[in-house]
């Protein structure tokens, strides 16, 4: 309840870690079927979608914080953890998979030490598989941020992310 | 009403327009396999097991959704029909556990009864099951998702009957769960324990915690006085889990069940909701004289203690402070009963049956230790209490009846009413209006506070006095007068709140399924057991008389005070 402002769990300070929210929720007060657009404009202030981001949101928006949590599982483009400062997109669609896209994936996990969907602890990384991201001709291929990295191969993956650490 | 005619399995029937092709079909004592309807909940449509062949429809239809039309041809059970209700239940199956013969609710679940009406004898799909850690981490309900066919009822059961809204479907497709936000277990999440989703659902998806092992290991532990006390719903509906009709009154057998079961005194609660009475009305008479917070709300209930707790804690000083009977009661039996009978009180294990999952809960609470250990050790629910007979073997409808020890089993109409919703107040004022007055009511019965209406108002003159009193069950008509009470617009003086649909006759921990009729014949039954008995004022209980007399003193003394009061604190959850 009022006590959500005290218990913030992403470092930000009480009312100061909320500004950007409020300024969301205000431009969508009494607007019908907000949610989505306020919980999309919510991960972009804040990189993720944090536990007392959702409650603050419930409460604001007189949603049950079950319902929120409902639909930000539901869709893929929602997080609810952090994400690191880099994403990898690992393609394991099909001219991939046929060219050794699991061994890439594999390579990288290694190197980093956690699994696809996950997170480093540095926030460094954040992992995801994806099912296809139209570069067949590049295969194995996977996407870090904006850049598109072809013709991989477990080898040269360290070489890689020492471009991002 | 405007109706249409519609031919069902070759019978035409007239039905009213706005009715549902499942409801024509029940109408017409067609009986349509259902698992993610309810009939008191909005419908869902979810399951696909209440499919029928609708002429001129492009595909089978879901029969709980499916709107009535003039001139609709409707067949129930056609080999399309059977084949299509069967994959469901096949697919349905695919992921389930397979260990029906040690599940909490073999032969008394939804899932088992369809799987083996429709005679399904070998699932054809195999594949991935779904797996899941428990949530057992609070005192009253488990939750086990590999059970979950995920119909949907909680998830309605808590948002519309309670306006609780813990749960709500998480992630999707085959990762689909019901789950209270940020999957936190029900201890965190804003869950009053009152057990409405255990009540409808399916399968054994959400149970009550079950402690009869506790129970039975202390009435086998030859050290141990073991003592009972049974609320007053648990009398008219345990009948239901021992093969008996909804509605049956089956006080006496079930004292004699007890006794079979080794319990060495048999109480009641109706007994401390006599003594409850004389505490809460005269805290009623002394806020109303002595310009107390009003209006008063009753605090029998503990998933209403913990909804206002939860979510309304700005509004606690409005709980009577008076403890439920059972804490009441367990307060008592180590100490008033211990020295009474000489018997340590750590050799007593104190244990109630109660048809609610929420006083559980309660009874852990850490101020109710108030006679210097744990006031009551175990609460069972009245379903716990059914599988405990069955388990010992007791031919319960051939059981003699047998009377409740005395002087903790000696109760009055009063006390036995509070196991319906309006009880609590009718209770209250019978005996404060003579309180107030000085003389003898010349009728009891105040009509004006039964029945199953959400909410209910009354005016009551008492003396010279005129109270304006509502009685509120299901924790969404709750919030309605909560939220009256917050905007200022509550005039009243007085307000009885259960939280469970017909007060604690539907309790989440009584037999289920249960629906508005069987209720309503649960509510029958406790005011024919009132009407029934010869004392139906808590202030001529004679053994509450002398406990004042000879013990405690007066109502609201120091010693009520110390062991019959409580006090409440907000809970940060959810």
């Amino acid at each position: 309840m009022s006590n959500t402002e005290k218990k913030c769990c992403c470092g930000g300070n009480d009312g100061k870690h909320f500004a950007q929210l409020d300024e969301i929720l205000v431009k969508y007060q009494g607007v019908k079927g907000a949610l989505i657009p306020v919980l999309q404009e919510a991960q972009n202030a804040y990189g993720y979608l944090p536990k007392d981001v959702v409650k603050r949101i419930a409460e604001k928006m007189n949603i049950p914080a079950s319902q929120i949590y409902g639909v930000a599982t539901f869709y893929a483009q929602f997080h609810l953890n952090p994400r690191g400062r880099n994403i990898i997109r690992v393609c394991q669609g099909t001219a991939c998979h046929v060219r050794g896209a699991k061994a890439v994936l594999k390579a990288i996990e290694d190197q980093l030490q956690i699994a696809a969907g996950q997170t480093t602890p540095d926030l460094q990384f954040t992992i995801e598989t994806v099912a296809c991201i139209g570069a067949c001709g590049l295969a194995p291929v996977m996407m870090i941020n904006d850049d598109t990295h072809g013709r991989l191969t477990p080898a040269i993956v360290p070489e890689i992310l020492k471009k991002y650490s | 009403m405007e109706m249409v005619n519609i031919t069902i399995d070759g019978k035409k029937i007239q039905v009213p327009k706005t009715a549902t092709v499942l409801e024509a079909a029940q109408s017409a004592g067609i009986t349509v396999p259902t698992l993610c309807y309810h009939p008191e909940l909005r419908p869902e449509g979810a399951c696909r097991v209440c499919m029928v062949e609708v002429e001129g429809a492009r595909s089978l239809v879901a029969s709980c959704v499916y709107p009535v039309n003039e001139g609709m041809v409707v067949r129930t059970s056609t080999a399309a029909v059977r084949d299509a209700r069967k994959t469901v239940v096949e697919l349905l199956l695919a992921n389930h556990p397979q260990d029906c013969l040690s599940c909490q609710r073999n032969l008394n679940c939804e899932l088992q009864t369809i799987a083996a009406d429709l005679g399904i004898r070998k699932i054809r799909f195999e594949g991935e099951k779904k797996h899941y850690p428990l949530d057992a981490n609070n005192p009253s309900l488990v939750r086990d998702q590999d059970k979950c066919i995920l119909c949907g009822r909680c998830i309605r059961a808590c948002s519309e009957r309670q306006g609780v809204h813990v749960y709500s479907f998480v992630n999707r497709g085959f990762n689909t769960t019901v789950s209270p936000a940020f999957n936190e277990g029900l201890e965190e999440a804003p869950c009053t324990f009152c057990g409405q989703c255990a009540s409808v659902c399916p399968t054994a998806a959400i149970v009550e915690k079950d402690d009869t092992a506790a129970v039975w290991a202390a009435l086998s532990d030859p050290k141990k006085h073991v003592v009972v006390q049974t609320a007053p719903a648990v009398r008219v509906a345990l009948g239901e889990a021992l093969g008996m009709g909804p509605g049956s009154i089956v006080t006496g057998k079930m004292v004699a069940a007890l006794r079979r079961l080794g319990f060495d005194r048999v109480f009641d609660t109706d007994f401390s909701a006599d003594l409850t009475i004389l505490e809460e009305g005269n805290e009623l008479i002394e806020r109303l004289s002595h310009n107390g917070k009003l209006p008063m709300i009753t605090s029998c209930s503990p998933g209403w203690v913990n909804f206002i707790e939860i979510l309304y804690p700005d509004l606690l000083d409005h709980l009577s402070t008076a403890k439920s009977p059972q804490q009441m009661f367990g307060a008592l039996v180590k100490t008033y009963y211990a020295e009474k009978t000489g018997i340590d009180p750590k050799d007593i294990v104190s244990v109630s049956i109660m048809p609610c999952t929420a006083k559980k809960a309660e009874a852990v609470r850490p101020e109710m230790k108030s006679s210097g250990y744990q006031d009551v050790d175990f609460v069972l629910t009245t379903r716990e209490l059914g599988r405990m007979i069955r388990e010992a073997g007791l031919d319960f409808e051939k059981l003699a009846k047998e009377e409740f020890d005395a002087p903790l089993g000696i109760s009055t109409g009063a006390g036995v009413i509070f196991g319906a919703t309006g009880g609590v107040m009718e209770a209250a004022l019978r005996t404060v209006a003579e309180v107030v007055t000085g003389k003898p009511l010349d009728c009891i019965d105040f009509h004006g506070v039964r029945g199953l209406t959400g909410i209910k108002e009354a005016e009551v003159e008492l003396g010279d006095l005129k109270v304006k009193v509502a009685v509120a069950h299901t924790l969404a008509n709750a919030r309605m007068l909560l939220d009256k009470i917050r905007a200022g617009e509550a005039d009243y003086q007085f307000i009885e709140v259960m939280a469970c649909p017909g007060g604690c006759i539907g309790g989440g921990g009584q037999p289920v399924p249960v629906c508005a009729d069987i209720r309503q014949k649960r509510v029958d039954a406790i005011y024919d057991c009132d009407q029934c008995s010869t004392l139906r004022k808590s202030h001529d209980n004679p053994a509450v008389k002398e406990l004042y007399d000879t013990w405690l003193g007066k109502p609201l003394g120091e010693k009520s005070h110390k062991l019959l009061h409580t006090h409440y604190h907000p809970q940060e959850r959810g």
